[in-house]
């Protein structure tokens, strides 16, 4: 057992660790801070297969962006801090059984297949990474920063606000003339807050 | 190193993942859990990639498609934060059983 084996095992169980942490926890803020050590571990295990571009790829958007971007969802949607409500005994033991399932399926195909396949570390250059990308890969690569740019103004569109378009959440928040509380219940059914 | 490690790795992500989309009724926890499964997902592409490259010959496709699967990733969480802000604000709340407008 090499050290790289070693330093790979480790990641592996705070990885799998801080994502059943992240699905777990009780509180939505730590789930998204859990999630950081989850995606920090996925970009460690990229440096041990030697794609170093990737890795700090991995780090800058996922870390950087998504996390960020995320914590902003949970402010934005004002996520109800503290328990949440779960689901019956069925709707709990059925998730908990498939995943089970699944992992144990696939732990037996993985073993099956690579038994003692070893792994040797090649570090990529990002020279030759950036020389693939930009040679073979050329028009995907500009369909992809297109689709990128197309998805993310069609959640601008989403995300705008439109003229008489259901209860507004904040109306409370930004009214600068004070609204009675009473004349909130006479709207939507349903309630803020729950 | 032993491939299995990562590959097994990705295995536990990706069923983890599984279990925060089935279990967890938070819209917003929901793509967190979804991110994961992406994540596993990169880590296989990374890792068969290593298997199949040689010194001579290092396959990189492997690498290229898991930094197309890490946009893809970017552009579904933004689109899919936009429509959680949508529901919260037409339905007052980020619990996907209350979203069951077409349900029947």
């Amino acid at each position: 057992m090499t050290g790289q084996d070693i330093l790979m095992l480790l990641v592996a169980v705070i990885g799998t660790a801080s994502a059943l942490l992240v699905v777990s926890s009780r509180n939505v803020v730590h789930s998204a801070l859990y999630l950081v050590i989850a995606l920090l571990s996925v970009a460690a295990t990229f440096l041990l297969l030697g794609a170093e571009f990737l890795a700090w790829a991995q780090v800058l958007v996922y870390v950087g962006a998504v996390v960020v971007l995320i914590l902003f969802g949970l402010m934005l949607t004002r996520a109800p801090i503290g328990p949440t409500a779960q689901g019956n005994e069925l709707g709990r033991a059925l998730p908990v059984g498939v995943s089970v399932a699944l992992f144990g399926f696939l732990a037996v195909v993985i073993f099956l297949a690579y038994p003692s396949t070893e792994i040797v570390l090649v570090p990529t250059p990002t020279e030759a990474l950036g020389s693939v990308l930009y040679v073979h890969w050329a028009f995907p690569f500009m369909v992809l920063g297109f689709f990128l740019t197309v998805s993310l103004i069609g959640a601008i569109i989403l995300a705008r606000k439109e003229e008489g378009e259901g209860p507004d959440p904040y109306a409370d928040a930004v009214a600068e003339v004070p609204v009675p509380v009473a004349s909130d219940t006479t709207g939507d059914p349903t309630p803020v807050g729950r | 190193m032993q491939a299995v490690y990562p590959l097994v790795f990705s295995a536990a992500l990706f069923c983890v993942g599984v279990y925060g989309v089935l279990s967890r009724r938070n819209a917003v926890l929901v793509l967190m859990s979804v991110e994961l499964m992406l994540a596993s997902v990169t880590i296989n592409l990374v890792t068969f990639g290593a298997i199949l490259g040689t010194e001579a010959d290092p396959l990189l496709t492997g690498q290229v498609f898991a930094l197309f699967v890490l946009a893809v990733g970017a552009a579904e969480v933004g689109v899919g934060l936009a429509i959680v802000l949508l529901l919260y604000r037409n339905r007052a709340s980020v619990n996907i059983d209350d979203a069951d407008l077409m349900k029947y």
